[in-house]
């Protein structure tokens, strides 16, 4: 599956309702190495599909979710494991780093 | 075509690097069908990432050609488009090691211990570039993304209506200093003399901005805070006074390392690990090695020198292997 687009409206729900870990992209059009990881980030969703869900959060359009986890840099990367923040990643890194960093839940 | 370890593929021009040096010699080379093979790096929040220290910042107001200015990520994807269309094949990756003890150069990615190399080069062109010096203070590390910032661009807008820092007294310090009263309501420049470094007109900008002021000969000696930053711990260098500077949030822009770890050994350098080129050229000591950009300028560091050096490499790798027929 490809990366999903959560909102304001959806982001509690869908973080509560996936059946598995999601992994949520913090990102905004104005950063320079959010756009870096962006394909990255696509592909590790179509090959990891059933195991792990990708999602991704404009920080510019949601900047209350933003706060309640404490994101002050992006991107950030916050794995949620049964509607709970597991894992945090902060900073935009290789493919290689980012699946060793996610090594445990693919 | 794939870029596969150990393969030893044998190309006539090879490019590590790809910021505006890098990828000015990649257009040149590619259009004089030398089909370059670029190792672009790999993403990262620092200025060592695809495209280089121009994807940290935001309006790019001196480079010719954009009258109205351009976003430094723009121009550098315009920059790699431009490379593209004329055929040159760009990898994101980095290379993890070089050998220059024969020719053609073998370069490795991935593995640097496998046997063979990924590329055997006739020509190689270095545009690796230079990075942002941190403090290299306690906790640095874990202070990244609470509170401590490596990118302006990407973390202004985590600081609205508070009071930040930033440290240093160049140009990239006025500039960030400068971008972020677009966000904070207070910035405070952190600087260990008493004058700039700046150029005049960014010096101005800085002095005219009513939410900017300066901490002059202090530096800082401690983050504080548990969870992210609270504040910074300041010594004055003349008084040795210490004080506590109140702060959410911290850039630090006190200048830049040349990345050239790589070549360690095996290039001539300054102490500085600046690579040194011959005068008036791109060539370095090494037939068929060609230096271009940050990492071998200390002194103008500018995009369009880095892109007019890159331009220099090009077409005297080409002459090089005009010269091996």
């Amino acid at each position: 599956m490809s990366t999903t687009t959560l909102s304001n409206a959806t982001f509690d729900e869908e973080i509560g309702a996936a059946s598995t870990p999601i992994l949520v992209d913090f990102w905004a059009e104005w950063c320079g190495p959010c756009k870096q990881i962006a394909p990255v980030l696509e592909e590790i969703a179509q090959e990891n599909e059933g195991k792990l869900a990708v999602a991704k959060l404009n920080v510019d359009e949601a900047p209350d979710i933003a706060r309640r986890f404490g994101v002050m840099s992006i991107p950030t990367l916050i794995l949620f494991n049964g509607g709970e923040p597991a894992k945090r990643i902060v900073g935009a890194k290789s493919k290689a780093a980012l699946l060793e960093d996610l090594g445990e839940y693919l | 075509m794939p870029l596969l370890e150990g393969e030893g593929r044998e190309v006539d021009v090879a490019i590590i690097g790809s910021g505006p040096a890098g990828l000015t010699a990649a257009i040149y080379t590619a259009r004089a069908d030398l089909k370059p093979v670029v190792l672009e790096g790999e993403p990262s929040s620092t200025s060592d990432q695809p495209g280089g220290q121009l994807m940290l910042t935001t309006d790019v107001e001196n480079f010719p050609g954009f009258p109205e200015g351009v976003m430094g990520p723009e121009l550098m994807q315009r920059f790699r488009d431009q490379a593209e269309r004329f055929g040159a094949e760009i990898h994101t990756v980095k290379a993890s090691r070089v050998d220059l003890s024969q020719q053609p150069y073998g370069i490795w990615v991935g593995n640097a211990s496998a046997n063979e190399p990924a590329l055997r080069a006739k020509a190689l062109i270095v545009s690796t570039g230079a990075q942002s010096i941190m403090l290299d203070l306690d906790r640095e590390i874990n202070m990244v993304g609470h509170g401590l910032s490596t990118c302006a661009t990407c973390d202004g807008f985590f600081f609205r209506d508070q009071h930040i820092a930033v440290v240093g007294g160049g140009d990239s310090a006025m500039e960030e200093a400068t971008f972020l009263t677009r966000f904070a309501s207070k910035v405070t420049i952190i600087h260990r003399r008493d004058s700039l470094r700046a150029s005049k007109i960014m010096q101005q900008r800085a002095f005219s901005n009513e939410r900017i002021r300066f901490m002059w000969n202090s530096v800082v000696e401690a983050y504080l805070g548990d969870s992210a930053l609270s504040g910074l711990r300041i010594r004055n260098v003349n008084t040795n006074e210490i004080s506590v500077l109140d702060v959410t949030g911290c850039f630090i822009a006190i200048g830049h390392r040349p990345n050239t770890g790589l070549f360690a050994g095996q290039l001539p350098m300054k102490e500085s690990g600046y690579l040194l080129t011959k005068a008036n050229s791109a060539a370095t000591e090494l037939a068929g090695v060609f230096a271009c950009g940050d990492v071998q300028d200390d002194f103008y560091r500018q995009a369009i020198t880095a892109a007019g050096t890159g331009c220099m490499a090009a077409i005297e790798a080409e002459r090089y292997l005009e010269s091996l027929h």
